[in-house]
């Protein structure tokens, strides 16, 4: 009956906002009014009461108003008999609770700063805690959740009645693609994440298992999460509570799983997520909500079999997963794509240094190839099943290469490098076994878990052959792997793999915008950004570093209806800026009106827009007439006066800022870098790590503009981390930006 | 006389009933009586006595006569009473709506002490809706401009009712192209009395495009105006816990009952019987309280704003006074009878006319001063104080007849009931009528007629509805009858309902059946209907839902006003006890199916109940057949490419 559900969620929510009353008058009282309260490195504050009332909490007594509001949320409670009506009020006591909760939670990061594992994303030793996500975690993660390798979350409180159960539950949730935010105990009992780490599961954000806290409150790190995605992906702006609730009702595929006896403070919480259009699915025997209308279908169902309980609630989130069906015996899923083979777990490993290791993916013709024909030529990993895991470094190591060969009609040569740099993520994708790199550097290990099930080098093939038909069967018809582990062997592919890379590189280099056409649009993100497109050009590849040029035209080859499409320029407008009738026309109409014109090589008058999966944003710096960029991984301030999350803030969401673009990585070293502005010689600032990253083509193209001293001349936070510190360095220097015409 | 039983289903009636021949007190029943056979001609709406060549009468059966002496046929007969009925019942509902807007602006300019601006939300909301600026301005500077705005609606000549585009878009469309948007309210109900005399408008069609026109006219017109100011003034309906029936009277207390329509008045009574003085004056007179009940309307408003309870409904109003503890009873204007004045006057209860429009001849009249509202509300109080020692005759209070309900459904609150501050909306009341949990929508509203059971009609109808899975939405004496019954506490769900509406009943903590107001707040019906259409996925217009309404025991003008203004917006409207054109054949085969083809609604005639909810449940079947939702749906489950498909 909803009524138990809303009598008990109104009562925990009283409880919830009058405790975290009392922490905020005992804060007040410890701290006073004006000390700041935060969760780490966030440009969103709180982000539930943010996104919700559009305040910002950004010191101690800024909660008092929000408490108030709270307080004043709270209905009477609902009375045995002749009840008044307690749907809207119980969701609005949802609300309060978690307004209250994040308030709580801030303090907790007043009181207890390293409660939490601030900033990480793995879990190691004995502290678990994750705390909230900040914005450089949101943003990575968040890509995942709009180009749609994850679509959504579980919010799991309690604890399973065993490991093993927990154990099986995380791995199905995994295999859908699901993210899995976890909070609370069980009536004094750790929960479910201590669980898993029980059970030998790895978790972290890595594994798409993140234990947020031990406490019910954490589950607003889940709430908050979303969101923030509302705001950063959806562009929609604080305080547009409807638009938010309803975001996340049409478009963040999360639901809640509370394991074990519900009291009534989960209930308050279960009641805020039905307000955010996430049903709540239990193991207990609760009173169910099945009529639909504030989530898309079912509120609340229970006493779901723990069989069921995934299949369940994909199904009452009104969900479609496509689930990989790939004939191997450890699980399959994006989720395992960040698991880590460790050293506890480790029986094998092909190159890393220790062995000649490569991959390599080619075209042949149709009779040459027989398809699904997997052959391993050289030892095999059954030597080493049942072995003990040994110490890194120490396991026996294995030269490897891997040789996939596709035939087809629609095959092009072009494809092949695209084809081939699926490998890294689709052996990723296999529990138990660790890919890194790509052609000639790759690094293979296998756990011993995996080995131990039987997991064997075939079957490295068989998911090439499984996912190769899966995802790009419209290119190619017939596809077989050859697997070398002979020493000899490998080292004759090796040696034929890095001349075909050479070409390959040569031919890429060799394509510029201006002898292409068509370009592509990428409106992959539109499931998330609706008013966002990408145009992405030879020259400046997708804002997230995921799709080139050749990307796009693979996927539009693969999907002719998909969200990549060829776009022809048509007539040229402004060769300098890069803008032409054709990509307006395009951009206007895709981007529903919201954006009519844009300059593909500036960030002055109309630069492009972004959905929020940026892997750099650009900005101008007046003082030293130059420009400065910032990749999401850096988390300090910048000499723009803002950190980067503050700056995506402003550069998300598909608007259009000038004097901000976002951008890729590859982006930095292109031809058309900002050209119209100045191109790479405006380049005052980046931080150290990018700038080392990228260093080997900085090199090349600061000699090709004829300023060949410019990757030292420019900044990093070693110089400086305002405008002010580094002018003097750019100065001394003699840095090209100086003695440019002036930005504006 | 018929037996005793047949005249209520109520025991609290019925008991006073008794009470009544004991004390040798007539009742509408016995004056039912000698009045039977009542005129056929009357009755099948065939006699006219619109000129002084009359009166003339058309026989129904075919045989002579068919003509009147000035030519006219049965079917304008026919159609000219029904359009004087409905501009007799429009102009009752905004006329009453006018003194609202009255004191709304003298409230505004500050000139009636204890009135306020109770809701500036709504106030703003009208504001906007009304295209009244308001920047800059304070509450009471908007609320000028409003009730300026509002005031002129009653005059105009020309142009469209400013709420005539709260509608749907497509409602408007369709009202425009059978050029049937009222002008101004006064002008509407004039032309109907012009039209209606002797050689004017000799076409019925035609008369009836004027009687759409003239209901629209009070629908969007007066009675929405009236809602809405009351709303603003005495505050937006939520929902509240009352009860109902005769047993509310109390043996120990000053019992003053309030009867009529108007809420401008009796609210300040309310106000002054909290008044400590007066309650001193009660305690020195021997009384342990004042207790306020309400009868008719009157009793809706004040019950809606502030839980007072309800006495009874329209046919209660004489056997209240019988049980010889009413110790004033207040009437304005509307459905009082004038045999109160013979009642009263069996007992001590004092009657006290208020309303210079509406004066008893034998009884009391202190009228109602807007300038100093609460100094005539404290005399009224006073002399029911005064009155309390002066019970002359047994007083019977049937006890045990009381029953509690939960009222307070303005549209509103239902969209904030069903989703709160932050989700509100009526998604999930959309939902649920798609997915077939709710099978449609009924407004059952309307009076007491002694003609039939008193109650029995509206209660037998509702329940038959919502075992069927409807959810009704009520006013006036329908929903007093069924909160009698219990039908209006969240319980009767699972009593009473089929178990897809019960399921959302308790999902949400409503009962099956909402109690929304008064009369003139039936435009709060149109309002949710709209609401509904606004949602989505049902339809563009009012016409396209799964909805009918229904006064299975109807007897004012007012009555049929209302169930054209519905049929006029679209909606299946069914009428019981009887029917006021039967003597004209093309005239009622025209209202019963004809003029849906133009509007989209129809009137029905039906006496039996259960057979009056099957021809409603059919409708609403048709509708839902025609919307494609008659069927199970498979459930959609959402990938990446949907999710982009997605409007913004």
């Amino acid at each position: 009956m909803s009524k138990i559900i809303a009598a008990a969620g109104i009562n925990g929510a009283y409880t919830i906002v009058g405790r975290a009353r009392k922490k905020y008058e005992e804060a007040l009282e410890k701290y006073g009014p004006d000390r700041e309260v935060a969760f780490p490195n966030t440009g969103y504050f709180l982000p539930i009461i943010y996104g919700i009332l559009g305040v910002p909490v950004k010191k101690l007594s800024d909660m008092g108003p929000v408490l108030d509001r709270a307080e004043s949320l709270l209905p009477p409670r609902v009375r045995q008999t002749h009840n008044l009506p307690y749907l809207g009020p119980a969701l609005d006591a949802g609300m309060a609770t978690f307004f209250a909760e994040e308030c709580q939670e801030a303090v907790r990061y007043l009181d207890d700063p390293d409660y939490y594992l601030a900033g990480r994303e793995e879990v190691s030793g004995g502290a678990i805690w994750l705390g909230a996500a900040d914005d450089v975690i949101m943003r990575k993660r968040g890509v995942e959740f709009v180009d749609g390798t994850a679509p959504g979350f579980a919010a799991v409180l309690g604890r399973a009645p065993n490991g093993e159960i927990a154990a099986k539950i995380a791995q199905e949730l995994q295999e859908k693609n699901l993210y899995v935010f976890m909070s609370s105990g069980l009536g004094g009992k750790p929960g479910f994440a201590e669980q898993l780490v029980e059970s030998g599961v790895q978790i972290g954000w890595n594994t798409r298992l993140v234990p947020f806290g031990p406490d019910t409150s954490s589950v607003v790190f889940s709430i908050g999460f979303a969101t923030r995605a509302a705001m950063s992906f959806g562009n929609i702006k604080p305080g547009d509570f409807r638009k938010i609730l309803i975001y996340n009702k049409d478009r963040i595929f999360a639901f809640v799983l509370p394991f074990g006896y519900v009291d009534e403070e989960w209930y308050a919480n279960a009641l805020g997520a039905v307000n955010f259009g996430f049903p709540v699915i239990a193991d207990t025997a609760i009173p169910q909500i099945l009529p639909t209308g504030v989530c898309t279908y079912e509120h609340v169902v229970s006493g779901v079999g723990y069989d069921q309980l995934v299949a369940k609630a994909v199904e009452v989130r009104g969900l479609k997963v496509k689930v990989a069906n790939v004939p191997i015996p450890v699980s399959y899923s994006p989720a395992y794509e960040g698991e880590r083979v460790r050293k506890d777990d480790l029986v094998a490993e092909c190159g890393g240094g220790r062995t000649q290791a490569v991959e390599l993916t080619t075209t042949r013709e149709m009779d040459e190839v027989t398809d699904g024909a997997v052959e391993v030529i050289g030892p095999d990993l059954d030597l080493y099943a049942g072995a003990k895991a040994t110490p890194v470094g120490e396991s026996p190591a294995l030269p490897l290469a891997i040789v996939v060969e596709v035939a087809g009609r629609q095959m092009q040569k072009d494809f092949e490098p695209i084809l081939e740099r699926q490998l890294h993520h689709l052996i990723n994708y296999a529990q138990g076994v660790m890919h890194i790199g790509q052609r000639n550097i790759v690094w293979l290990r296998f756990s011993k878990q995996a080995v131990d099930k039987g997991f064997r080098l075939g079957h490295l093939g068989s998911i090439i052959h499984a996912k190769y038909h899966e995802d790009f069967g419209n290119i190619f018809d017939k596809v077989q792997v050859k697997i070398y582990t002979d020493e000899a062997r490998v080292k004759e592919v090796y040696d034929r793999a890095v001349g075909i890379f050479r070409e390959r590189d040569e031919r890429i280099e060799g394509m510029t915008d201006e002898t292409t056409d068509p370009f592509y649009s990428c409106t992959l993100c539109q499931s998330f950004a609706p008013n966002h497109v990408c145009i992405v050009t030879p020259e400046r590849p997708g804002l997230c570093g995921a799709y080139s040029w050749l990307d796009c035209r693979a996927s539009f080859e693969i999907n002719p209806t998909g969200p990549n499409q060829p776009v022809p320029k048509g007539r040229t407008i402004d060769e300098l800026y890069g803008q032409w009738e054709g990509i307006n026309e395009f951009v206007a109409k895709a981007s529903r009106g919201n954006v009519t014109e844009y300059d593909a090589y500036s960030l002055m008058r109309t630069p492009m827009t972004s959905c929020g999966c940026f892997e750099c944003i650009a900005c101008i710096m007046p003082l030293s007439n130059g420009v400065m960029t910032v990749d999401r991984d850096f988390p300090e301030m910048t000499p723009a006066g803002m950190k980067f999350t503050t700056m995506a803030g402003m550069v998300g969401g598909g608007n259009v800022t000038p004097g901000f673009v976002g951008h890729s990585k590859y982006y930095v070293t292109s031809r058309k870098f900002l050209r119209a502005d100045g191109g790479i010689k405006r380049l005052v600032w980046m931080p150290s790590r990018l700038k080392e990253e990228i260093m080997e083509r900085l090199i090349v193209r600061a000699k090709e503009e004829g300023v060949p001293e410019l990757p030292d001349q420019i900044a990093d936070e070693r110089i400086g981390t305002t405008e002010e510190e580094i002018l003097p360095f750019l100065e001394e220097v003699e840095h090209p930006a100086l003695s440019l015409p002036p930005l504006f | 006389m018929a037996d005793e039983k047949r005249k209520s289903i109520d025991p609290a009636v019925l008991t006073l009933v008794e009470k009544a021949a004991a004390d040798e007190v007539m009742l509408c029943w016995d004056r039912l009586d000698e009045q039977s056979p009542q005129c056929g001609y009357g009755i099948a709406g065939v006699c006219c006595r619109n000129c002084a060549m009359g009166p003339c009468q058309i026989n129904p059966f075919g045989d002579a006569p068919q003509k009147g002496v000035c030519g006219v046929d049965a079917e304008t007969i026919a159609a000219r009473n029904f359009l004087r009925s409905i501009a007799a019942g429009a102009a009752a509902h905004s006329d009453h709506a006018r003194a609202v807007v009255e004191a709304f602006i003298r409230t505004a300019d500050g000139e009636i002490p204890g009135f306020e601006i109770k809701d500036e939300q709504k106030l703003l909301s009208l504001a906007m809706d009304l295209g009244v600026s308001i920047e800059g301005k304070d509450t009471a500077a908007v609320a000028k401009e409003v009730g300026k705005t509002l005031r002129e609606q009653f005059g105009r000549q020309d142009g469209e009712l400013a709420f005539i585009a709260k509608a749907p878009i497509k409602r408007q469309e369709l009202w425009r192209a059978q050029g049937i948007v009222p002008r101004g309210i006064d002008r509407e109900i004039v032309e109907c009395m012009h039209r209606t005399h002797i050689g004017v408008d000799q076409d019925y069609k035609n008369l009836m495009k004027q009687a759409s026109r003239t209901a629209l006219a009070d629908g969007w017109g007066g009675s929405m105006i009236a809602t809405e100011l009351q709303d603003v003034l005495f505050g937006n309906p939520v929902p509240i816990v009352g009860s109902v029936n005769l047993g509310i009277l109390e043996p120990d207390q000053v019992n003053i009952i309030v009867h009529g329509h108007e809420p401008l008045l009796s609210e300040m009574v309310v106000a002054a019987s909290r008044d400590k003085e007066l309650l001193a004056l009660a305690k020195e007179k021997g009384a342990a309280g004042i207790n306020i009940g309400g009868i008719c309307c009157t009793a809706n408003e004040i019950l809606m704003r502030h839980g007072i309870p309800v006495a009874g409904n329209f046919l209660q109003q004489e056997v209240a006074v019988v049980s010889g503890a009413v110790d004033a009873m207040i009437v304005d204007v509307q459905c009082t009878l004038q045999s109160l004045t013979d009642v009263a006057g069996c007992y001590h209860t004092a009657l006290i006319t208020t309303n210079p429009k509406a004066r008893f001849f034998g009884a009391r009249h202190l009228e109602f001063d807007e300038a100093n509202p609460l100094v005539a509300a404290r005399e009224i109080v006073t002399i029911a104080v005064e009155n309390f020692p002066n019970r002359k005759r047994k007083v019977v209070i049937p006890t045990d007849n009381k029953t509690d309900m939960v009222a307070g459904f303005s549209h509103e609150t239902i969209n904030y009931i069903l989703g709160g501050l932050f989700r509100g909306s009526y998604r999930p009341l959309n939902d649920n009528i798609i997915n077939g949990r709710i099978r449609g929508i009924a407004g059952v509203v309307g009076c007491n007629n002694a003609k039939v059971t008193h109650d029995e009609h509206h209660v037998t109808l509702v329940k038959e509805l919502i075992a069927n899975d409807v959810l009704v939405l009520q006013t006036g004496c329908s929903a007093v009858a069924c909160a009698k019954e219990g039908l209006l506490v969240p319980e009767a769900a699972t009593r009473y309902a089929g178990p897809g509406l019960a399921e959302v009943c308790e999902a949400v903590g409503m009962p099956p059946v909402l109690h929304m107001g008064s009369c003139v707040d039936n435009s709060r019906i149109l309002m949710a209907a709209t609401a509904v259409v606004k949602e989505g996925g049902l339809g563009d217009d009012i016409s396209d839902l799964p909805c009918a309404g229904a006064a299975p025991e109807w007897m004012s003008e007012k009555a049929l006003s209302i169930g054209h203004y519905f049929v006029a917006s679209g909606i299946f409207t069914v009428f019981g006890v009887t029917w006021p054109t039967l003597g004209a054949k093309h005239l009622t085969e025209y209202l019963f199916s004809g003029i849906e083809e133009e509007l989209g609604g129809k009137w029905a005639f039906e006496t039996d109940p259960v057979k009056t909810a099957r021809l409603m449940i059919d409708h609403i079947d048709q509708k839902r057949h025609k919307l494609g939702i008659d069927k199970a749906r498979e459930r959609v489950l959402y990938d990446m490419e949907k999710r982009r498909e997605l409007e913004t």
